[in-house]
Parts: structure tokens; sequence; C-alpha cells
């Protein structure tokens, strides 16, 4: 395999697994590409074992929480989080689906008051697997390429 | 229990405690209201009344029971002679409202709007319809309906029939049923069955679901029968509309094989699907329903406004 041209970090956070093509919706989410924020990597479709291609994510000198990053579990369900320190791996987590998803999705009904008046739009996760949820003003589900669609 | 100051959005927030309670403060207000003609819980309380859709049997029902309480109502029945017309935020409207009033019943035509509404007031919120979503005190007026009418609902076979699949009004109410011990037959043309969502969440629940166009087959076995309205307004597609339209029409001879004791219920109003010939028969119950509106919202507004101590 060919060796990987993306610099190590020193302190930050590496998002790695990130389904291809998905990375810069993840910064999006995440807000990574602040004006005054440290060095932002991605890397788009890298070679994977297990996803066949993968996009990473690295950013310097910020430390992702896991809450921050289960924000990324509907579009990047199988990535995993590296918090570096000192060029090394110092905690590792999945990502997990929240129980309440809030603000990065819009709701898929037309007729919801959340496309229409200023909210900040939330949804209750009904179940996992498959990934259902509900819209906390108009109560209608979402599931599958509906929510990907309206993320 | 303590209701002062809670907010009536969905049944989604109900437990069946919550029901029961409401039920049974809503018997104390009828029996009482019978007694003394007019009652003054809410004497110098003030509730507003926001429709930007049109209604008359839910709005005249909170505005009766409001004066039957004694307090005072205030209001619009419709948004065009409102500042929304210039643009106001729905968040604006009753955050202006809520200096006037000390309740607020709502009904407007996207779904969410009470949620929202609840989020921003300060004062209690009752959802009078939201769009297609949501209209909990018909749920809850209806299950007052069946339970003054059999003194019970534990044991009940209920038949829901008509447009199962845009009708918010037998969505709530079988959401609600699912809290007791019935069996629901759901009767609709194949177009208009009931969201599979929703069926699955009934059995979840325990309750023994039966699906099926045939009303006359089910008639036999019902002890209530709930008839709805085909909505001409909540259909996409007109063409979808025509072909069921005026798929059902519950009329004496349909009822020859009924239960003596069959009840039968509509939210009103009614197109063409229950014959006015109905309307003389033990079965038909939908004024008793009508008039049930009335003590189930004084004990809602009574609660939420936190003035029915002793009740």
């Amino acid at each position: 395999m060919a060796e990987l041209k993306v610099t190590a970090i020193k302190e930050g956070t590496v998002i790695d697994h990130i389904p291809a093509g998905k990375g810069l919706k993840v910064i999006e989410i995440l807000r990574l590409n602040r004006p005054n924020g440290g060095v932002l990597l991605l890397a788009s479709n890298v070679h994977s074992g297990k996803l066949g291609r993968k996009d990473i994510v690295k950013v310097e000198g910020r430390f992702l929480s896991e809450e921050e990053v289960n924000k990324i579990a509907l579009i990047a369900p199988t990535a995993t989080v590296n918090i570096v320190r000192d060029y090394k791996v110092s905690e590792k987590f999945k990502v997990e689906v929240p129980d309440e998803i809030t603000g990065i999705l819009r709701c898929a009904n037309p007729n919801c008051v959340s496309n229409h008046e200023y909210t900040v739009s939330k949804f209750y996760v009904v179940s996992r697997e498959p990934l259902k949820v509900r819209c906390h003003y108009c109560e209608r589900t979402m599931e599958g390429d509906e929510i990907l669609r309206n993320l | 229990m303590d209701w002062k100051g809670r907010d009536v959005i969905s049944v989604r927030d109900f437990s069946k405690e919550d029901i029961e309670f409401v039920l049974k403060v809503a018997e104390r207000l009828e029996t009482e209201l019978n007694e003394k003609g007019s009652l003054d819980y809410a004497k110098g309380k003030i509730l507003a009344t926001l429709f930007f859709e049109p209604s008359t049997r839910t709005r005249l029902s909170f505005e009766s029971a409001m004066h039957r309480l004694g307090g005072s109502v205030i209001g619009f029945s419709s948004a065009a002679s409102t500042s929304v017309k210039k643009g106001e935020s729905l968040a604006d409207t009753i955050k202006t409202v809520e200096q006037y009033s000390d309740v607020i019943v709502m009904r407007h035509p996207m779904e969410g709007a009470a949620r929202l509404a609840a989020e921003v007031a300060e004062i209690p919120v009752i959802n009078a319809g939201d769009g297609s979503n949501q209209h909990p005190t018909q749920t809850l007026l209806d299950l007052y309906t069946i339970k003054r009418a059999f003194g019970k609902i534990d044991g009940l076979t209920i038949g829901l029939l008509g447009d199962l699949k845009y009708g918010r009004t037998v969505h709530s109410l079988a959401e609600a049923l699912a809290f007791y011990d019935v069996e629901l037959y759901l009767i609709s043309p194949e177009l208009l069955r009931m969201p599979k969502h929703i069926i699955e969440e009934l059995r979840e629940k325990g309750v023994k679901v039966h699906e099926t166009t045939d009303l006359e087959g089910a008639i036999p076995e019902l002890d209530v029968l709930y008839v709805t309205r085909i909505q001409r307004e909540r259909f996409p597609d007109e063409q979808e509309y025509l072909k069921v339209k005026g798929s059902y029409q519950v009329n004496c001879s349909v009822l020859k094989n009924a239960k003596e004791t069959l009840k039968v219920m509509h939210p009103l109003p009614r197109v063409d699907e229950i014959h006015p010939e109905v309307d003389k028969t033990e079965h038909a119950l939908y004024f008793r329903q009508v008039f049930s509106g009335v003590p189930v919202r004084m004990a809602l507004l009574g609660l939420t406004l936190g003035v029915l101590e002793g009740v």
C-alpha cells in the first residue's frame, strides 16, 4: 500500500474511516474550517481494507469530544476518532448516533413549521438499526436516504 | 397531579394516568355544571383563541368552555385580519398575545406550530390542531364520549372507518387507545390504509389489530364505529381523492347486522359518510360527542390555568 501522503499532527483530532466523499460534509457539520482555527487536512479516496475507499480528516489544536463527534454519526456511522497528543493516540472512540439530533438535519416535511419559522431543528432517534428519527415539531419520521438528503 | 402551566400539544406527551385524570376532572365538571348552571373557577382569567385556520366546532367549544368556567375570551378566527399578514413571525405573535391573556388555544395550518408556540410562550398553550399532525383535545373528548357511553374503554372492540391514511383524528385516537385493552378494526379503502408505522406501534403495545376494506363484514363485531370524512384538502393528488370519494356510507341498511348497543361516532363535519337516517337511531353518538367537547375543554383550561382546586 502506498504511504499516506498526509502529515501527522502533533496535537489534535483525527477522524478516520469516513465513507469516501463525506469528508467535506464532516468538516462542515463540525465547523472545523474556521478562519482562525488550526491546520485542517482532508484526505479523500484513501484506500481502506474495511471500506474500499475512505476519507480522513485531521484537525490540529482541537480535541473533539464524543458528544461533538456524534453529530457526524448520521453521515459517517463507520467513523473512528483518535485524539492525538504529542504525536501519539491518547484516546480512541467510535461515533454513536445520539438520542437527540439538534441543528444539523432539516425536516423533510415541507409543511413542518421548522421549515418556515426560525427554529433550531431537533429530532429524536426512534431506532438505530435501521436509523429512524422523529421531528420534534411535526412528529413525522424520516429514515434511510431521506435523512441523508436532508443533512 | 399538577397540571398548572402545562402545555397540551400532542397525545404522545400523555401517559395513561394523564388521560384518566383529565377524563375524571371533566366528568366532575360536567356534573357540577348540570347542578349549578355555571361555574366561576376561571373568573378574571382570559383565554386567547388564535385560529390561523377556520374552525367552527373546536373554537366555539373552547370559547363555550371558558365562558362556562366564568372566564373571558379574546382572539381571532382567521389569519387574514392579523399582523401575520404583514409578515410577523409566529413567535412574535405568541409573545404579544401572551401579554394579554392567561392561556392560549391555537389552530395553525403548519405541523409543529403548536409545539413552537409552547416553546416561546410562558403561559400554557393548548393545540387545537396543527396541520395534519395532532388534535389532542379531540382525542380526549372522543375517549370521554366512549367512557361516558359504556362506563369503560377496556374490553371494547372499536372500528375506525374512512381516511385512515391522512386523518389526524384517527391517528391520535388509535395512539391513545393503545393505552387500553381494546381490539381495533381498521376499515378503509386500500389507498387510504393506516400508515404501517402506526399499525406496528399499536401491535407492539399489544393491541389486536385487524385491517379490512369490508365494512359490512366488520360491523357485527363492533361496540364503537368511529367514522371519518375523506378530506379532499389533505390529498396531494385530486385523482387519488376521486378514486376513494364516497367509498363508504353508514346507513340503516349497513347497520342492520350491528349489535344493538353499537355506537356510531364522527368528529364532524360529515358530508355523506353517515346518512341522516342514522341520527334518530340509538346508535348515533356523534352529537353527544360534540357536547363532550365542552366539559373536556373546561377540564383542560381549568387544569392548565391551575384554578380547579377541590374539583
